[in-house]
């Protein structure tokens, strides 16, 4: 009896040590070459209507960049 | 931090492909390779046909990177996902697993050949030295290195595309939405006309004599 109280006991819990079956997908490590930054460049020259920021400095980018993006609404270009 | 983002509002598409044109001509895409392309939903349907411009949206959690056997994937500081040409096997994986269909592949050779990886970049090139001649061929221009947002989005007529960090166009959209009000005011019907719609009563015209009305 006290036998087949262990196998029922070791059947039971069996499932409990069942594997997840979904695939992970995780996320890779790159493995190509390294990229340079936006902000590690100079600015253009002015007649060719870019950006303009202290090279190296990302804040200053950013801010540049922030002012190109809000020029996409007409409301605040047009009818200011 | 900025995240680098589009935004396509249906309601100002008027499906002209200019961003699709815009994209070939900056970054100087191959025949068979569409960057960008226009969506057109209920298409002649009047009152009812959308169209949105789709490319890469440059995933937070991209699947591209997550099913790429090489990991030529890489996501640049300002949310920028690209990847290493040099890597890129050509396989195919990220095209099944991306839901926007951006990973495009040149089949310029013979028996189907498939070639290296090609997508938008949010106009920032890739793993070369920016603005050089290598970068270009491979990955087009690098107007972010520029100070400049992608040439789709400053190149829509109707501004309908936008893009820049997350929060900011979302800002702008918001704004619109709220401004432009809803039914025929969306497409500026009060602002071309100067009265809201059906505060005058249609004006018909007499129906020629003989006519069945």
């Amino acid at each position: 009896m006290r036998a087949l109280l262990l196998v029922a006991a070791v059947l039971a819990l069996g499932a409990c040590g069942e594997k997840e079956q979904v695939v992970v997908y995780k996320q890779g490590k790159y493995q190509g070459k390294p990229d340079n930054r936006s902000w590690d460049n100079a600015p253009l020259a002015a007649e060719f209507r870019g950006g303009q920021w202290k090279q190296g400095d990302r804040d200053s980018w950013e801010d540049s960049i922030k002012q190109r993006q809000l020029s996409q609404n007409e409301y605040k270009r047009i009818y200011r | 931090m900025a995240r680098m983002k589009f935004l396509c509002d249906a309601e100002r598409c008027i499906e002209c492909n200019g961003c699709v044109t815009a994209c070939k001509n900056e970054n100087e895409v191959p025949w068979g390779v569409n960057r960008r392309r226009v969506v057109t939903l209920n298409d002649g349907v009047v009152g009812a046909e959308k169209s949105i411009s789709v490319a890469c949206m440059h995933c937070s959690d991209a699947p591209c990177m997550a099913v790429c056997p090489v990991d030529c994937f890489y996501r640049t500081d300002d949310g920028v996902v690209l990847h290493d040409k040099d890597l890129c096997i050509g396989c195919g994986y990220c095209f099944y697993a991306c839901p926007f269909g951006a990973p495009q592949f040149p089949q310029a050779g013979a028996f189907g050949l498939r070639g290296k990886m090609d997508k938008c970049t949010f106009c920032a090139g890739g793993p070369e030295p920016d603005r050089s001649e290598a970068e270009f061929q491979k990955y087009g221009r690098n107007r972010l290195s520029e100070g400049k947002l992608p040439a789709c989005a400053e190149m829509c007529s109707t501004k309908a595309l936008l893009g820049g960090d997350g929060d900011v166009i979302a800002d702008i959209y918001r704004e619109r939405v709220l401004r432009r009000g809803r039914g025929a005011d969306l497409w500026g019907w009060s602002s071309a006309y100067g009265v809201k719609p059906g505060a005058q009563p249609p004006v018909r015209q007499p129906a020629p004599a003989g006519a069945k009305s």
